[in-house]
């Protein structure tokens, strides 16, 4: 645990060491009020809601949250200092957790800074406050799950770009199995069943759930046994080829 | 003997290749080990074996009498390691960097101050501690290494190649460090240079295509070098060469050019004195006269000869020596 939190503090303050944080922040700001402002169309639908805010969350966080996901192992072995991290007494376990961790809250923060198109909405109208609530908690579970993702590809390269790309596959999968370019594909002659299992794995139908406002046991459970299974396989895969 | 170090049968293979043949040996408190090798004879790859960092693919290490294998966070809790290239990162600054470790390694508020104005002031790093480790130069990054490694006053110390890339003035301040802290510790570093193994180590292990060729102190190890206990004589004197070859206890002169000799004895006894009374005897008007230093390059290339191009380097090198 106090491992965890070493490497959990040496990371998030990483983050703030370098221009890396400060671009991150402003464009995902930037992008988050483009997309809600113009392909959102928040004014036109005048209603007081921030669904076409949180409408462009998975495909934002697509490629934004690889972006911070691809340094995290990749680099470590880039420049070697994998070798010292996994030489000092602590699990696997703990600098895994530590690292996904810190990103996780880094996100969160950059997330957090949102918060004024809340005011916004709330200046023009009168929002449904809890589903916002549910939809920022949906979020950010969300970019765990793609962040859980990024991470453990990342471990498996030193090149970061491979890493990216690939996240950003595998990211991919995950948020379209739930939409109709797939389902559509799927539903012409597959039974129901498997189209729903289908379904279900995707980020976009327990993201959408979410955001309707209903927490239902089964999205969060979705979100944080998809994260733990990824870290897990992060963690093996740092375990087994640690020194290449 | 309380063993600190337990290396047992240490195997390393990447695929068809043998880094690690079969390494086995023993470091007790207050030894000194210096790894000689040429580069790729699997120094590195044994130091990471034996700092948990690469899984061996057969044999055991023991640190502290902790299985590496069975209990790995208590092993490396008991070891300072100092990573070939001294990696770091980067856009840490040295004191965020040794807070880090301190943190990881758990120490209490007391001691952390206490080793961590230690380290700062026996490595001197006061000048450059807050400036991000990618902008230091080559040595100071060595050194934040060294200061990373030796935090938290561990028992047991494994540095590959501490001294590479610093100042002769830096590298008598690692090795009088080094020196300074043997008498507690268990040490192992690796190194190219071999006037370091005389400077600061007790026992020296000559690791080739992955397994121990030569191991002793070096004194023990200078002894087997041919040139050991052989006398240079510069004489212009006639038959001087017939003359120390009838002496009982030479067993070759060579003319290393005209009026110079060098004399090698039988069995690596001394023959100064003898040489000395001879040429006393026969009145040789004798310039010089001296035992050739002890040498650990010369046994290095003995026993790592199998490389084509070391010979060449021999016979170069002697050449150079004679003149």
């Amino acid at each position: 645990m106090a491992t965890t939190w070493a490497v959990f503090r040496r990371e998030l303050k990483g983050y703030f060491n370098t221009p890396l944080a400060y671009i991150f922040i402003v464009i995902f700001l930037f992008l988050t009020g483009i997309f809600t402002f113009y392909l959102g169309s928040f004014f036109l639908r005048g209603q007081a809601d921030l669904k076409p805010f949180f409408n462009f969350h998975p495909w934002l966080y697509l490629f934004l949250v690889p972006a911070i996901a691809m340094r995290l192992w990749a680099e470590e072995r880039k420049s070697g200092s994998i070798e010292l991290l996994l030489t000092l007494p602590l699990s696997v376990w703990s600098a895994v957790a530590g690292k996904f961790l810190a990103a996780w809250v880094f996100i969160g923060i950059a997330l957090g800074l949102t918060f004024p198109m809340w005011l916004t909405v709330s200046y023009l109208g009168q929002p449904d406050h809890g589903v916002i609530v549910a939809s920022y908690l949906g979020s950010i579970l969300m970019a765990g799950g793609y962040l859980a993702i990024g991470a453990c590809i990342s471990a498996t390269t030193k090149n970061q770009v491979v890493a990216f790309v690939i996240s950003v596959v595998v990211c991919f999968l995950f948020t379209v199995s739930g939409a109709p370019i797939v389902l559509d594909f799927f539903a012409a002659w597959a039974p129901q069943t498997l189209l729903d299992a289908v379904a279900s794995f995707s980020f976009l139908t327990h993201f959408n759930a979410i955001q309707n406002g209903v927490i239902d046991l089964r999205d969060l459970i979705y979100f944080i046994s998809l994260i733990l299974l990824w870290l897990f396989a992060n963690q093996i895969i740092v375990d087994l080829k640690k020194a290449n | 003997m309380d063993w600190m170090i337990e290396v047992e049968g240490l195997v390393k293979t990447f695929g068809h290749l043998k880094a690690v043949d079969d390494i086995s040996f023993n470091v007790p408190k207050g030894q000194v080990l210096g790894f000689l090798g040429p580069n790729g004879a699997g120094k590195s790859t044994t130091m990471k074996m034996i700092t948990g960092f690469m899984t061996p693919t057969a044999g055991s290490v023991r640190v502290a009498g902790l299985d590496m294998d069975d209990r790995p966070i208590a092993a490396k809790a008991q070891i300072g390691y100092l990573p070939e290239g001294a990696p770091a990162y980067p856009d840490m600054t040295p004191i965020g960097f040794l807070n880090f470790a301190a943190d990881v390694r758990r120490l209490d508020a007391a001691t952390r101050r206490r080793r961590l104005d230690y380290v700062i002031a026996n490595v001197h790093l006061e000048a450059v501690l807050e400036q991000p480790i990618e902008t230091l130069s080559k040595g100071f990054k060595r050194r934040v290494g060294l200061a990373q490694a030796i935090l938290h006053d561990p028992p047991v110390l494994i540095l590959d190649e501490p001294t590479d890339g610093l100042d002769p003035n830096q590298k008598h301040e690692v090795r009088s460090l080094i020196a300074d802290m043997a008498k507690e510790k268990a040490i192992i570093i690796s190194t190219h240079i071999l006037e370091e193994v005389d400077a600061v180590c007790n026992r020296a292990m000559i690791i080739a295509d992955g397994r121990i060729v030569a191991d002793g102190t070096p004194a023990e190890l200078e002894r087997q070098s041919p040139l050991h206990n052989a006398v240079l004589i510069d004489s212009n004197d006639d038959g001087v060469a017939e003359a120390l070859f009838a002496l009982a206890n030479v067993s070759q002169v060579e003319e290393l050019q005209s009026g110079r000799y060098r004399v090698y004895p039988k069995y690596g006894e001394s023959i100064v004195a003898e040489i000395a009374d001879l040429s006393k005897q026969r009145n040789w008007a004798t310039s010089r006269l001296s035992v050739e230093p002890p040498r650990l390059d010369d046994v290095f290339r003995k026993f790592t000869h199998s490389r084509p191009a070391d010979g060449h380097a021999e016979d170069h090198n002697d050449n150079l020596e004679a003149v």
